[in-house]
């Protein structure tokens, strides 16, 4: 596939003042910092969809002074990431966990079928499930942690926590005050999450996470957005479970579905800003401060304006560049401050590079560990 | 069933005259690979509600088809035949249901890899379609004229700034009776050029006064038949086993005459404006979204000469259960979100006019209603430019045009 965009990566993040990575040479200290057994892991999946040019291009960059600011200057940043599967949010995050493009129903409730990043880890170092969390929108991605691979799955998986799953069941009444908080999947906008088992999101929310559910709720009504939630239970997750891995999926930004422009970009100020929280929690928790690396990347973007088949920011139908080529941030021990690269990496790339930097063999994953990062 | 095998009383279910054309255009439908044809069959089966534009190109394309010879028609739909489709795709009844077909077939085309198979072939085809089938230029230059920030008191939002490369900024317009001098022009020329469906006025409000040669849609005026689809999506999605691709199904068949619009209405217009609310994302709640999705199509598919459209303050963003059920209450708006909504839907306008014959001689304005600030693009104005001239509209256009 020749994929084409139409500007200059290397324009990408000019005025940053950041130094372009093909001229240095690769940091000793990566590899030392593989052996720290301490070492925790953050993946946020900078979602759904965003374009460049709503994020790190030079006409999108203030929308995102928060990564621009906080985040940027400590990180290593790559400008074309190529997502080459199927562009359906829950898909593309399960080919983003297990490094396969995978094919199954973005829409069904149904597990990934190649084993995900969390297998991998949790069975190679032999943790414990209470060292993998997953946060996550409800619908679908109820799955995400635990494939249905014959060599993994069952038991292996990441335990995957659903903010919306947890306010429905700490919900008394008709909740009319949190429906803000429960919107579910923009592009089937007629349907919002069911809630399978209240007991369990109780138990998840009362003994794991140490919330009462009238706290919670009390929480919830100061809260503005989904992704707000998922933030604030990543919050009680760090100071009550500290897991090793944790990976979030926010999903504000695919408000874009409903054609309003101010809405996308509101969607990813606040995701920018959701991600500056985030670095400033990593850094202030003992556990996690200085020992934490911390991934960004979309799970992809959104139809080019130039693009007459789709209609710009809308949507991500038409499997044009400006959809499928997006970015990454890695920051954290061991990877070098300040550093673009411009070479393409894919999407499928990012479990082998997990997989290098924490010591675990993703056999069945199709990308390549990045380099620049390992 | 495959192409090869397609018979005249196949399309027996067909409407009279999209019937009459594809049993004209047999054999060379019968040529076509499965992977293509559908997507043809789909416009063809609504020819009859079709707008006059559209009519002429399906026809041309077809007996651009009918000329081609087999080595050519081979050559040509190559990339389309080494598409592989699954044999349920195959068996579905691809000629009654093409929107369907073709619904599936990309959602196979995803999960089997072949999405970039398929738009490397569909651009090969489209680049084909371009070269021999020459495109009529039209027979005055088209003006698009958008108009936003209706009750926007004031705003530090930075305007058209992704238009102003192309054109001329102009700092000091004098609002004053500036909707009905756009009107005034648009009518104007409305009369003076009368080309079916070919000068339309867009408003995300109530319409102001306009001139009747004019094809109008508005928002406002759309209240009922909206209120009616979002009843019946609501009444749909309460039922057991209903999910979001039965619906999907179900509101692609749903006519003109099941939301209330009356029968001896225009019935093309009519057609487009279900289509609007059926299959526009977030047309049915927010009127910025409405508005930049009409525009969008109503160049795409009727190709105007000229085209009005007026954005209007949207509602506020709330729960979509909230936003689906039609409430008569008077919403909460949102000004300043639907300022930045409609200057990047001003942006979509151009772009999509740009795309239609006789670019080159386009026009176009975008004015800041009720403000002193516009933006003009037109072979007879400098790109990139700022102008500080004072002059009213009507002035402004003079200039343009």
């Amino acid at each position: 596939m020749g994929l084409q965009l139409s500007s200059n990566r290397r324009e990408f993040l000019r005025h940053a003042g950041l130094t372009l990575g093909s001229t240095l040479l690769r940091t000793p200290f990566a590899r030392a910092a593989n052996i720290n057994p301490k070492k925790k892991l953050v993946v946020v999946t900078f979602g759904g969809g965003a374009r460049d040019q709503e994020t790190f291009a030079p006409e999108g960059q203030e929308n995102i002074p928060h990564m621009m600011r906080k985040l940027l200057p400590g990180a290593t940043f790559f400008t074309q990431v190529v997502n080459r599967g199927i562009l359906g949010h829950y898909v593309a995050t399960a080919s983003l966990a297990t490094g396969v493009y995978e094919t199954i129903n973005n829409f069904a409730s149904l597990p990934p079928e190649n084993p995900t990043v969390f297998e991998y880890y949790r069975k190679d170092l032999k943790r414990p499930s209470s060292d993998a969390w997953v946060v996550a929108p409800s619908n679908g991605f109820n799955r995400i942690g635990e494939s249905n691979h014959r060599s993994y799955g069952l038991g292996f998986g990441a335990r995957v926590v659903l903010p919306k799953y947890l306010l429905k069941a700490a919900m008394s009444g008709s909740g009319a005050d949190y429906q803000h908080l429960l919107r579910d999947n923009y592009e089937n906008p007629y349907y919002t999450p069911e809630l399978g088992n209240r007991e369990f999101e109780l138990q998840q929310l009362e003994m794991v996470l140490k919330l009462s559910a009238t706290d919670f709720r009390a929480h919830a009504k100061t809260l503005s957005s989904p992704d707000e939630l998922s933030l604030y239970i990543v919050r009680q997750l760090i100071r009550q479970v500290s897991p090793s891995f944790l990976w979030i999926t926010m999903h504000d930004i695919d408000v874009a579905h409903a054609g309003a422009y101010s809405l996308y970009i509101e969607g990813i100020r606040r995701t920018d800003r959701l991600c500056g929280e985030l670095w400033t929690l990593l850094e202030s928790e003992p556990e996690y401060s200085g020992k934490t690396t911390l991934v960004v990347l979309p799970d992809f973007g959104r139809d080019a304006d130039e693009d007459a088949g789709g209609n710009g920011f809308q949507h991500h139908r038409t499997g044009d560049a400006a959809a499928r080529t997006t970015w990454l941030m890695a920051m954290g021990p061991g990877i070098r401050e300040g550093v673009v690269h411009d070479r393409a990496v894919e999407s499928v790339d990012l479990v082998p590079t997990l997989g290098t930097m924490l010591g675990f063999s993703p056999s069945f994953a199709h990308g390549k560990p990045i380099s620049e990062l390992v | 069933m495959l192409p090869s095998e397609l018979k005249s009383d196949d399309f027996r279910a067909y409407p009279p005259e999209a019937r009459k054309l594809a049993v004209d255009s047999l054999s060379a439908l019968r040529r076509l690979p499965l992977s293509f044809l559908p997507n043809l069959l789909r416009e063809l089966i609504e020819y009859d509600d079709k707008f006059p534009a559209e009519r002429v190109a399906l026809e041309k394309e077809l007996a651009n088809l009918a000329s081609l010879s087999d080595s050519h028609v081979a050559e040509l739909f190559g990339d389309f035949s080494r598409i592989t489709l699954s044999p349920k795709l195959e068996r579905t009844d691809w000629v009654n249901s093409p929107a369907q077909f073709v619904e599936q077939l990309s959602a196979n085309l995803w999960i089997t890899h072949q999405v970039d198979a398929f738009r490397v072939a569909a651009t090969k085809y489209a680049d084909h379609l371009s070269g021999a089938v020459a495109a009529e230029p039209p027979p005055i230059p088209r003006l698009g004229i958008t108009v936003i920030g209706e009750g926007v008191m004031s705003s530090d939002i930075p305007l058209f700034r992704k238009l102003r490369p192309y054109g001329t900024y102009f700092s000091r317009v004098k609002p004053e009776n500036g909707l009905r001098l756009l009107c005034e022009v648009v009518g104007a020329r409305a009369k003076a050029h009368p080309v079916p469906y070919g000068h339309w006025y867009v408003d995300g409000g109530g319409p102001a006064g306009h001139d009747s040669a004019l094809t109008t849609i508005s928002y406002d005026e759309l209240t009922p038949i909206r209120e009616a689809l979002l009843n019946r999506i609501h009444s749909e999605t309460e039922r057991p086993g209903m999910g979001p691709e039965a619906l999907r199904s179900i509101m692609a068949q749903i006519q003109p005459a099941e939301l209330g619009m009356t029968r001896d209405g225009d019935r093309v217009l009519q057609r487009f404006q279900v289509k609007l609310l059926t299959e526009g994302s977030g047309t049915q709640v927010f009127s910025t979204s409405f508005v930049q999705w009409t525009a969008r199509e109503a160049l795409r598919r009727a190709q105007p000469l000229t085209l009005l459209v007026r954005f209007a303050p949207r509602q506020r963003q709330k729960p979509m259960n909230e936003l689906l059920s039609a409430n008569p209450n008077q919403p909460e708006l949102d000004v300043a979100g639907s300022l930045m909504d409609a200057d990047m839907g001003a942006y979509y306008n151009w772009l999509n006019q740009q795309r239609l014959p006789g670019a080159e001689k386009s026009c176009f304005l975008v004015w800041f209603e009720g403000h002193h600030s516009a933006l003009a693009i037109g072979p007879s104005l400098p790109r990139q430019t700022e102008s500080e001239s004072e002059a009213d509209l009507a002035k402004l256009l003079s200039w343009l045009l």
